[in-house]
């Protein structure tokens, strides 16, 4: 019957007006910022780098490779190459970052540096109170701010940071394979060409020794 | 003692116009009054705030401001502060004189309609023999300022809001007579005072009010939909839609002629419902006979602000109407509906008390109010929409 | 003839003056409101509450808003540009001045026509209703009958723009 519809309404928001007094699924805001709702995992706000072990500048797994900054949409990412090397997790020697910026301001939190990065060095953060009063400066995040240990990785983003871990020792065994087989065989090369000369030496001994 | 405490008012305005010299006790008297009103309703259009803020938050699943004062009983206080010192921008092109006569006029004519309403037992600013025309003679006026205040802003939108406003407060007032005059038929007067008299006798203990009768509680659905239409309110909210024309008739308004416009819609809201209550829920006559001691004034204020709540519970369930859905709704639903109540009104009268005229005006209007529903219903195609272009 | 009087008076002719000299059309038509409550509040003045209220409830409720409509419907609101006077002004001014001559004549005359009221009646609205519904009511049908008729002509005026436009 007409009016029926409007009745139903109403009644839908009286037991919402209601339910807010008495039941939680009712109310669904919490007092900011005394109170606040813990995020989802795949929270993401603005990339960061990655360290592993204590120190920041030695253990960055970033490489400048510079794929992110490329790849970037808004292009807030700003890399200086180093001039020298030093080595990585697996021992190679790599370049390193002598500037990284991003620029929050105008990061879109899109996840694309993440998503192309070959290194794991760049994941996002969940920060979001990043106000602040200096409008230029303010926002321009350099590579200590930017730096965050892996330990903090693992906090915010649990399952993600064990199964990058994972893969990480994995490729570090895998190397670590190819490395001591590398050895092995360089050990059995090395071994083998000093029989061939020790019997050589020992030959013209034994020539001068007859006549 | 509850004699005292009902005309607590009324003696306290005789004691201290008793300080005047005689010859101006009377105009003194007018004066205490209106300062009164003048007083009373801004604080309940304060109040009215707060309800719909804290209401609207609540029924959408959120709280709504709790930090300005204790649950944010201080908020409309914020909001009055932060429209008085905000600048007052007329657009350069506009027309200043009527651009700022336009608020003035709303405020004046909408606190004028309140004069005539009967807060409490001999607690009426002017007594009028014929105040309930006065009353939709102020609220005709409204109309004027609405289009005033979009003609002298220069800008389409604020045009478009103003006619749409205008078109709807004219389509609407019409029926919001028409549901009154059925009162006064029954009633036999166009006084107030005298409306509210004839429903304050009880049988059994129940009241006579009239929304209590068939064709009563038929006016009443007519008379609050019309009402809802001419404050502009939700789901009539068109010409002040916030989505669609930025805000409507008063988008070039700023500081405060725009608190003057939101003063004037809200203190028209309870003027309206005050009407209302007035005709039908029996004005300051307390709902049941034992209750008679507590004060006239109470029971005028907590049914006006029970209105209120009502108003804004429909605001927050119905979605906006559209301009033409309302005034179809206007002149081929309500308003026939409006004549046939004033017929059934007159039935009522001339059939001889006792069951057979609740069972003969109840039949009628259920009757028909399914038949036109039902007819209505059935022309609405829910389906694949076929649209019609423009020439 | 009291001092209100000559204010709502004053009120009142100021309003028309200023709806026949104003320059834009809007201005004039609100101006012509302002006259028109200046009228009601004569008639509350005389004690004629039904006339009074009916007059704002009809005039400023409803006509003034129909003016101000038609006025923006059909034409520019800014001022025209060769004046606001007509070429025949004189032609004007001699009709304005008999149908003044006229109503002026008809008002006096009246003073010693009808009977000579000492006290002043007291018309409630009851009367007007039984006069309405008794003595009058032919007029009254006769009204409604023609305002019917108005309203099937504006809407068939309306209907056939529509087809028109079509």
């Amino acid at each position: 019957m007409l009016g029926e519809g409007i009745l139903r309404g109403l009644a839908e928001t009286a037991r919402n007006f209601v339910g807010s007094f008495v039941s939680a699924d009712r109310l669904t805001t919490v007092q900011y910022p005394e109170e606040r709702i813990a995020p989802i995992e795949a929270t993401r706000d603005f990339p960061f780098l990655v360290y592993d072990g204590g120190d920041w500048e030695a253990g960055m797994r970033c490489v400048a490779c510079q794929i992110c900054e490329k790849e970037c949409p808004p292009k807030c990412i700003y890399i200086v190459k180093s001039a020298d090397k030093k080595p990585d997790a697996l021992g190679k020697p790599q370049f390193y970052p002598a500037r990284f910026d991003i620029d929050i301001s105008v990061c879109m939190s899109c996840q694309i540096c993440v998503e192309v990065c070959p290194f794991q060095a760049i994941k996002m953060d969940t920060e979001f109170e990043l106000s602040t009063t200096d409008r230029f400066g303010g926002l321009l995040f350099d590579r200590e701010k930017l730096a965050k240990s892996n330990e903090h990785y693992h906090k915010i983003h649990p399952t993600e940071a064990a199964e990058v871990d994972a893969r990480l020792a994995e490729e570090k065994a895998k190397a670590d394979a190819k490395a001591t087989a590398a050895a092995a065989a360089a050990a059995a090369k090395a071994a083998v060409p000093s029989k061939p000369v020790a019997a050589a030496a020992a030959k013209p001994e034994e020539g001068e020794a007859r006549s | 003692m509850s004699e005292n405490a009902d005309q607590i008012f009324v003696l306290l305005r005789h004691w201290i116009v008793g300080f005047l010299p005689a010859g101006l006790q009377e105009i003194a008297g007018v004066v205490l009054s209106v300062i009164a009103i003048i007083a009373i309703f801004p604080t309940l259009f304060a109040l009215a705030v707060w309800m719909e803020r804290k209401g609207l938050a609540r029924m959408q699943n959120r709280i709504g401001p709790n930090r300005a004062g204790p649950f944010g009983l201080l908020q409309p206080i914020a909001d009055g502060i932060k429209s008085l010192t905000k600048e007052d921008i007329v657009p350069l092109r506009a027309d200043a004189v009527v651009h700022f006569l336009a608020p003035v006029l709303l405020v004046v004519v909408v606190f004028m309609g309140i004069a005539v309403l009967p807060i409490g037992r001999n607690m009426t600013l002017v007594h009028m023999d014929s105040g309930l025309l006065f009353f939709f003679a102020m609220g005709a006026s409204t109309e004027l300022s609405v289009f005033m205040a979009g003609w002298s802003s220069r800008n389409k939108y604020s045009l478009l809001g103003a006619m749409r406003g205008v078109a709807q407060m004219i389509s609407y007032e019409v029926p919001l007579l028409m549901s009154s005059v059925a009162v006064v038929m029954i009633t036999g007067s166009l006084s107030l005072e005298k409306i509210v008299e004839v429903q304050n006798q009880y049988t059994w203990g129940l009241p006579h009010w009239y929304i209590f009768t068939p064709w009563g509680l038929a006016a009443f659905v007519m008379y609050a939909t019309a009402a809802t239409a001419e404050t502009n309110r939700s789901p009539f909210d068109l010409p002040e839609g916030e989505s669609e024309l930025v805000a409507g008739y008063f988008t070039e308004y700023s500081g405060f002629k725009f608190a003057l416009f939101f003063l004037g819609e809200y203190v028209g809201m309870l003027s309206i419902s005050g009407l209302g209550t007035t005709l039908f829920l029996g004005g300051w006559s307390a709902p049941f006979a034992f209750l008679g001691w507590v004060p006239s004034w109470f029971w005028f204020f907590s049914k006006v602000l029970m209105s209120i709540a009502v108003f804004i519970w429909i605001r927050g369930t119905l979605p906006r109407l559209r301009q033409d859905q309302l005034m179809n709704f206007a002149w081929k639903f309500v308003l026939p509906f409006t004549l046939l109540d004033l017929f059934v009104a007159a039935l009522w009268r001339f059939m001889s008390d006792g069951w057979a005229r609740w069972v003969v005006c109840s039949a009628i209007l259920l009757a028909v109010y399914a038949l036109m529903g039902g007819v209505g219903m059935s022309r609405k195609h829910f389906g694949l929409r076929k649209y019609r272009y423009a020439e | 003839m009291s001092l209100l009087f000559y204010l709502i008076a004053a009120l009142t002719v100021v309003g028309g003056l200023a709806a026949i000299l104003l320059k834009n059309t809007v201005h004039c038509a609100l101006a012509l409101t302002v006259a028109f409550a200046g009228l009601a509040v004569m008639f509350l003045e005389l004690d004629a509450q039904f006339a009074g209220f009916a007059q704002i409830l009809v005039y400023i409720g409803a006509v003034a808003i129909l003016v101000v409509f038609a006025i923006l419907l059909t034409r520019n609101a800014e001022t025209p540009k060769d004046g606001v006077y007509s070429r025949n002004w004189f032609a004007g001014l001699v009709i304005a001045a008999g149908v003044f001559a006229v109503l002026g004549w008809a008002v006096v005359h009246s003073t010693r026509v009808l009977p000579h009221e000492t006290a002043m009646p007291a018309v409630t609205v009851l009367d007007i209703g039984n006069a309405l519904m008794g003595r009058y009511v032919l007029p009254l049908e006769i009204v409604a009958l023609l305002l019917t008729a108005a309203l099937i002509g504006a809407v068939i005026v309306a209907m056939h723009e529509k087809e028109g436009a079509k």
